[in-house]
C-alpha cells in the first residue's frame, strides 16, 4: 500500500501558501527570505533531523484500540522500568491523543497493512534505567518500522527514550484521519552531547508546572540539559536545607515564591523521566544581591568616602566566614542535585564596591594584587572551585573565570555568552584544552520582530578557527532564556519553537542547514507541539489543524 | 427625559466571627497603586474602608433609569462581583442575586436601557464615601449618563478595592475614600485582531474582550478576512469561507459565533466594527467566488494568477452589494471598515479588459482613479446600507471626494509623517482615527511599551477644529505571528499603554516613569484575572498566572 503524500503536510502546504502574500499593511520592509515556498519535506516534520533516515512510501495503518509499545524480548529493560513504562504511556497518548474515541469502533483485527506493535530493546546489559542521565550518556538508537512490527533498538533508556520522540513524529494522519506511518529505517545519535535550555527563576519566578511543561517541550526537541540559573539578584526562591532563611529573606515570597525540597526533587525526577539533566546554577560572587539578605556578613559592605554607604556588593572575599558558608552550602547543593556538575556562574563581577570598601583594599595590598580587582576575582573563583572540587562534582563556569586565568580542573567545561567574539573565544578556550559550550548567539530572551529563529539555525558552535581536536572540545551548546522579561504568561511562546532551531542545529549533522526544509518540518512539528499541549508560537501566516486550547 | 442612571454599592450589617491566624505582620501602610487608566479627576484620602464580600452588594439607585432587567448592568454586576474579591469562593451567583432582588423588589423598572449604539461619551461620576465607624453608612454611588459610563465607572470601582493579607482586620478587601468625575479624552479606543493570517478560536477573542475592557478600549476592530484565508461564514456566500477558510469546518466563524462576539462586546461596553477589506487583500475571497478578482495576463495570456478585485465588472458590485448587506444586518454597530488598502496595481494593469476599461473612463494610466473608481461604488454602497465608512488612509491619498462623513484610518509611516497626514486630512475636514504608532505587533526587546504611552496624537499643526476630528485611536495586532499561542502575552499589558493615552488627560500622564509602578500594579491585577498579560520588568506578582 502506498501514499505518495503525507497528507497532513498536504493540508498544511496548502496553509502556508496562503500565507505568503504581500506583507501586512507594513511600513517594514518584509525581507524576501520570510516568504519563502512551503512545500513538504521528504523527511515528513522529523525535528530533529534524525542522522540517518530513509522513508519509504509504503505506510501502514495505527489504531489505538490494536497498537502497542512493548518490551522486546531479550531487552535488558522490563516491567520494573517505570522510566521506560512511563515513556510509552506518554508516547502512546501523544500519538493517538484526542482521536482514540473515534478509533474505538474499528475492528481488532490486525491486516497487513496494521502496525501493531513497536517493541523497544535495549541491547547493553545496564540499561541504565535507574540511573541519571549524564554528558557521557549514550542516546543513539536505531528504529525500524516494518512489519510484522517496529523495533525500536538501543543501547540504553536514553537512546530509547530520543526513538520514542522520533516514531510519534513519523507518525501522521492520511485523508481520513488515520493515523499512518510509512516503512523507515532510522540510524540517530545526537552530534552533542550537550543540548541544554536555560531558565532563570530568579528575575521572575517560574511556577513548577510551568518548569515541567517546558521539560516536556525540551524533550519533544530532544535537548537533554535544564540549565536551572536557580537565583540571582533579584530573588533567591531555592530553599536551602541548611540556611533556610536565604529564601525567607531573599524570595519574592517566603512561601508562594519559593522551590521548596519537594520541590526540586519533583523537577529533577520528571527531568529524568525524559532523558534531561539537571544542571544548577549557584551564580557567585557577583549576581548575590538576595543572598545578602538572609545571610548576614556574606556580601561586600560597599562604601560612601570612609562610611559604610548601606548598600552591597559582591560576595565579600576576604573573610573566612564567607569559605565556610560556601562549603557548606554547597554540600547541600552537590546533595541535592545529583548531577555531576554544577554551574559556578562566575561573570559580570562589578568591581566598583570592593573599590571602595577600605578592608578589602587592605587585603588587596597584603596579596600584592596592586589595583587589579580581577585577581581578587580569580582569589576567590579558585577558592570556591577547590570547595566545590571537595564535593566530587565537576564544574561549569561563564567564559570570564577563564577569561581572568583562573587554574581549573581539567574537565570544567567553559560557558561562552558574550556576543561579540564568540568565535575567537571559542578558539582560545579549546586552545587552552577545556571543553566548551556556546549561548552567545542563542540569547532567546532578546526578540525581534518576524523570523528569528532562521538567525538562530544558521549558528554553529564549531564555526571557529581551530584544529580537529579543538572542535572536539566543544561539547554543545545553550539556548538561554533569561528572565527580565519573561514569566509563566509568556515564557512558553517565547521559547517554542524558537529554541527548536538551537535543538537541530546541536542533535543533527553538520551539513542539515537547508532552510527552506527546516522550515517546512518545524511548521509541522510547532502544531505538534501545540497539539500536545504547549503553546508554540507559528513561525509564519498559516494555521494548525488543531489550534492551541488555551487562552 | 435626562435621568440620571445611579447605582450603588452597599454592604449588609451582618454578625460574623472570625478566627483569625496572624502568623506575622508586615504592616504599613498600604499606597493604592491606583487606577488604569487614569481617571480625569480623582481625589483620594488615606481613610479606608473595609468591604466584606459576605455583605456587599450592587444596587440600583432609586432614581436610576437603568433598573433590574437591564442586562448590561445585571450582568455587569455578576461579573464585577469576582474580579473586586477575587478570593471569595462562597456563594456568589446566589447571593448576588438574592441581594438584587431584595431592595429592588420594590422599586419599579421605570425606563429601559436604550440601545443606541453609536460613538458615545461617557461620563461617570463615582464617589466612595467610607465610614469605618458605622458599618451601615459605607456606601458608594456611581452616577452615570449612560451604562456604558456605569461600565466604566464599574472597572474603576473594582480597580480601587485591594487587599491586604497581613493587616490585623477582620476583612480582607478594602477601598479608600476616593471621588472620581471620568471621561474619556477620546470616544474611539480600538484593539484591532486580525483572524484571517492566524485563525483564532472564539474564546480567545471573547478573552482579548475581557481584557479590552479591563482597560476601558471601547471598539473592537475585527480585521476577519485577508489574503491568508476567509474565516467568516457568509449565510449569502457559504463559498467564501468553505474555499477561502484554513479549514472548513474548523476554522471559520459561523453566524452564531460572530452573534456571540458581538453580544459578549456589548455587555462590556464595546462596539464590533467588522473589517471586510478591498479591492486588495483579497485572495481568499477569489476562492470561492468566481469571476471577483481580476485574472492576471503575462504578456497575452493568462498567468493563472489573481490580482485585487475586478473593478470593471458589474457583477462585482452585485456581489459587494449583496455581501455588504448581509454584513450590515450582522453588524449592528454604525460604522464598517472597508479597507481599501495597500492595491498592487501590477496585475490591472498587465488585463487587456482593465486597460481598456480605463481608456473608456478616461483615466489615462492613473491606476489610483481607478482604484478611486473601486472604492467610490464601495462606498456608496455601504451609505445606502445607513452605515458610516472607514478606510485606510490610501484612499484619501489617492482620492480626496470622498464622503465627508468617512473616517479616514491613518496607518503608515513615522512620526513625522502621520502627523502631515493628521494636518492635512483634518484641514480637509475628515474625521481621523490614529493606528500608525500602535502596531504592536512589531515587537522588540525592552520595555517598548513608552513608545506607545508617549505618542502625542493631537500634536500636529492644525487649528482646535482640526483637533476634535482626531475621533481617537487604535491599536493593531496584525497577525502574520500570533496566534492563540502568544496573542495574549503580546498584546497585554503593552496595548493598555496606548489604552491611557487615550483615555486619560495627557497632561497628568505625561510621565512614562511616573506610570511605570501604577502600570506594573494593573499587569498584576490582569494576571490575577486570568489574563496572560507579560512582565514589564523584573520583580513579581502576589498572585502568578496558573496557567502554561
Amino acid at each position: 500500500m502506498t501514499a505518495p503524500l503525507q497528507l497532513a503536510l498536504l493540508l498544511l502546504t496548502l496553509g502556508f501558501s496562503r500565507g505568503l502574500q504581500p506583507g501586512p499593511r507594513d511600513d517594514y520592509e518584509e525581507s524576501a527570505e520570510t516568504e519563502r515556498v512551503f512545500a513538504a519535506s521528504k523527511y515528513g516534520s522529523l525535528w530533529p533531523l534524525p542522522q540517518k533516515v530513509k522513508i519509504s512510501d509504503v505506510s501502514f495503518k495505527l489504531t489505538g484500540v490494536t497498537f502497542r509499545i512493548t518490551d522486546a524480548k531479550g531487552s535488558s529493560s522490563g516491567a520494573s522500568c517505570s522510566l521506560l513504562q512511563n515513556a510509552y504511556r506518554r508516547y502512546y497518548e501523544y500519538i493517538f491523543g484526542g482521536s482514540r474515541v473515534q478509533h474505538g469502533a474499528e475492528g481488532r483485527r490486525a491486516g497487513p497493512s496494521v502496525l501493531t506493535e513497536l517493541q523497544v530493546l535495549i541491547v547493553s546489559a545496564d540499561s541504565e534505567c535507574e540511573r541519571f542521565p549524564a554528558v557521557t550518556s549514550d542516546e543513539s538508537y536505531e528504529l525500524t518500522v516494518d512489519q510484522p512490527y517496529a523495533v525500536l533498538k538501543a543501547p540504553k533508556v536514553w537512546g530509547a527514550l530520543r526513538g520514542l520522540e522520533t516514531f510519534s513524529q513519523l507518525v501522521y494522519e492520511d485523508e481520513y484521519g488515520a493515523k499512518s506511518i510509512n516503512s523507515t529505517t532510522i540510524s540517530d545519535f545526537p552530534r552533542f552531547a550537550h543540548r541544554g535550555i536555560l531558565l532563570d527563576t530568579s528575575r521572575h519566578f517560574l511556577p513548577i508546572k510551568v518548569i515541567l511543561a517546558n521539560l516536556e517541550a525540551m524533550a519533544m526537541n530532544k535537548f537533554n540539559v535544564f540549565h536551572w540559573h536557580i537565583v540571582d539578584d533579584q530573588s533567591f526562591p531555592y530553599m536551602s536545607r541548611t540556611f533556610p532563611h536565604i529564601s525567607q529573606q531573599g524570595a519574592y515570597h517566603p512561601y508562594t515564591h519559593v522551590y521548596t525540597p519537594a520541590d526540586v526533587k519533583m523537577v529533577i525526577e520528571f527531568g529524568r523521566l525524559r532523558g534531561i539533566r539537571v544542571v544548577p546554577e549557584f551564580d557567585t560572587p557577583g549576581h548575590t544581591q538576595s543572598w545578602g539578605k538572609g545571610q548576614k556578613d556574606l556580601l561586600t559592605p560597599c562604601y560612601s568616602g570612609d562610611k559604610p554607604s548601606g548598600s552591597f556588593g559582591p560576595v565579600n572575599p576576604i573573610l573566612n566566614t564567607t569559605y565556610d558558608f560556601m562549603s557548606k552550602f554547597f554540600k547541600e547543593i552537590s546533595g541535592v542535585f545529583p548531577d555531576a556538575y554544577v554551574h559556578l556562574g562566575g561573570d559580570e563581577v562589578d568591581f566598583n564596591c570592593w573599590k571602595s570598601n577600605p578592608d578589602i583594599q587592605k587585603f588587596m595590598e597584603q596579596q600584592g594584587f596592586g589595583q587589579d580587582f580581577s585577581k581578587l576575582e580569580s582569589f576567590y573563583i579558585q577558592k570556591l572551585l577547590d570547595i566545590v572540587a571537595t564535593t566530587q562534582k565537576g564544574y561549569m563556569i561563564w567564559q570570564e573565570v577563564f577569561d581572568n586565568g583562573v587554574k581549573l580542573k581539567p574537565d570544567t567545561v567553559v560557558h561562552v555568552w558574550i556576543g561579540g567574539g564568540a568565535n575567537e573565544e571559542m578558539g582560545k578556550v579549546t586552545a587552552a584544552g577545556y571543553t566548551t559550550i556556546l549561548s552567545a548567539p542563542w540569547y532567546l530572551d532578546y526578540i525581534s520582530y518576524a523570523q528569528d529563529w532562521q538567525k538562530y539555525y544558521k549558528a554553529d558552535p564549531q564555526d571557529f578557527k581551530g584544529t580537529e581536536a579543538q572542535k572536539k572540545l566543544v561539547i554543545g551548546g545553550e539556548a538561554c532564556l533569561w528572565g527580565e522579561y519573561v514569566d509563566a504568561t509568556n515564557l512558553t511562546p517565547r521559547l517554542w519553537p524558537r529554541a527548536s532551531a538551537v535543538g537541530e542545529r546541536l542533535w543533527s549533522a553538520v551539513d542539515v542547514t537547508d532552510i527552506n526544509d527546516a522550515f517546512s518540518r518545524l511548521s509541522v512539528h510547532r502544531c505538534r507541539m501545540v497539539e500536545r499541549g504547549i503553546p508554540a508560537e507559528p513561525l509564519f501566516s498559516s494555521y494548525c489543524p488543531r489550534e492551541y486550547k488555551g487562552i | 427625559m435626562e435621568a440620571a442612571r445611579c447605582v450603588t454599592f452597599g454592604q449588609y450589617l451582618r454578625p460574623h466571627f472570625y478566627l483569625l491566624l496572624l502568623i506575622f505582620l508586615r504592616n504599613g501602610p498600604h499606597t493604592v497603586e491606583g487606577v488604569w487608566p487614569l481617571p480625569q479627576t480623582f481625589t483620594s484620602s488615606i481613610e479606608r474602608s473595609p468591604l466584606s464580600p459576605e455583605a456587599f452588594y450592587f444596587e440600583y439607585g432609586s432614581q436610576s433609569a437603568a433598573q433590574q432587567g437591564c442586562s448590561v448592568l445585571d450582568a455587569a454586576f455578576t461579573r464585577y462581583f469576582p474580579l473586586i474579591f477575587p478570593d471569595y469562593t462562597g456563594e456568589v451567583a446566589e447571593r448576588l442575586l438574592l441581594d438584587l432582588k431584595a431592595p429592588l423588589a420594590k422599586v419599579p423598572v421605570t425606563t429601559t436601557i436604550p440601545s443606541q449604539w453609536g460613538l458615545i461619551h461617557y461620563l461617570t461620576r463615582f464617589y466612595c464615601i467610607p465610614d469605618n465607624l458605622s458599618v451601615s453608612a459605607r456606601q458608594a454611588s456611581l452616577n452615570a449618563e449612560t451604562v456604558w459610563g456605569a461600565l466604566r465607572g464599574l472597572e474603576t470601582f473594582s480597580q480601587l478595592v485591594y487587599q491586604d493579607d497581613f493587616g490585623a482586620h477582620f476583612y480582607h478587601y478594602f477601598v479608600n475614600k476616593t471621588e472620581i468625575v471620568d471621561f474619556p479624552r477620546f470616544q474611539f479606543r480600538g484593539i484591532l485582531l486580525d483572524t484571517s493570517r492566524h485563525y483564532l478560536p472564539v474564546k480567545t477573542i471573547l478573552q482579548t474582550l475581557d481584557a479590552m475592557a479591563y482597560s476601558k478600549f471601547n471598539v473592537f476592530h475585527w480585521h476577519i478576512v485577508d489574503d491568508p484565508s476567509f474565516p467568516y461564514q457568509s449565510r449569502t456566500y457559504p463559498d467564501l469561507s468553505s474555499k477561502g477558510a484554513f479549514h472548513p469546518m474548523t476554522h471559520i466563524y459561523t453566524q452564531s459565533d460572530v452573534r456571540r462576539v458581538i453580544s459578549h462586546a456589548r455587555l462590556w461596553g464595546i462596539r464590533v466594527l467588522p473589517e471586510f477589506d478591498s479591492p486588495g487583500h483579497t485572495a481568499s475571497w477569489g476562492k470561492g467566488q468566481s469571476d471577483l478578482l481580476t485574472p492576471c495576463y503575462r504578456g497575452s495570456s493568462l498567468s493563472g494568477t489573481f490580482g485585487p478585485v475586478n473593478p470593471v465588472l458589474p457583477s462585482t458590485y452585485q456581489f459587494m452589494a449583496r455581501l455588504f448587506k448581509e454584513v450590515s444586518s450582522v453588524f449592528p454597530d454604525s460604522h464598517i471598515h472597508l479597507g481599501g488598502d495597500e492595491v498592487n496595481f501590477s496585475c490591472w494593469s498587465s488585463n487587456p479588459d482593465i486597460r481598456a476599461f480605463m481608456k473608456k473612463m478616461g483615466f489615462g494610466v492613473d491606476f489610483t482613479k481607478l482604484e478611486a473608481f473601486y472604492m467610490e461604488n464601495i462606498v456608496n454602497i455601504t451609505s445606502a446600507l445607513n452605515k458610516t465608512a472607514i478606510v485606510w488612509q490610501d484612499v484619501f491619498d489617492y482620492h480626496e471626494l470622498i464622503p465627508k462623513d468617512t473616517v479616514l484610518h491613518i496607518w503608515k509611516g513615522t512620526p513625522a509623517s502621520y502627523q502631515a497626514e493628521l494636518s492635512r486630512m483634518t484641514k480637509a475636514g475628515m474625521k481621523v482615527l490614529l493606528a500608525a504608532p500602535w502596531y504592536i505587533n512589531h515587537i522588540s526587546y525592552g520595555q517598548d511599551w513608552h513608545q506607545y504611552y508617549n505618542v502625542q496624537p493631537l500634536d500636529f499643526p492644525g487649528t482646535e477644529e482640526q483637533k476634535k476630528l482626531v475621533i481617537g485611536g487604535e491599536v493593531c495586532m496584525w497577525g502574520e505571528y500570533v496566534d492563540a499561542t502568544n496573542l495574549t502575552p503580546r498584546l497585554w499589558p503593552r496595548a493598555s499603554a496606548a489604552a491611557e493615552r487615550l483615555w486619560s488627560d495627557e497632561k497628568q500622564t505625561s510621565s512614562a516613569d511616573k506610570a511605570f509602578p501604577r502600570f506594573q500594579d494593573l499587569r498584576c491585577k490582569l494576571v490575577r484575572r486570568g489574563i496572560r498579560a507579560e512582565p514589564l520588568y523584573v520583580g513579581h506578582c502576589k498572585h502568578e498566572y496558573q496557567g502554561v
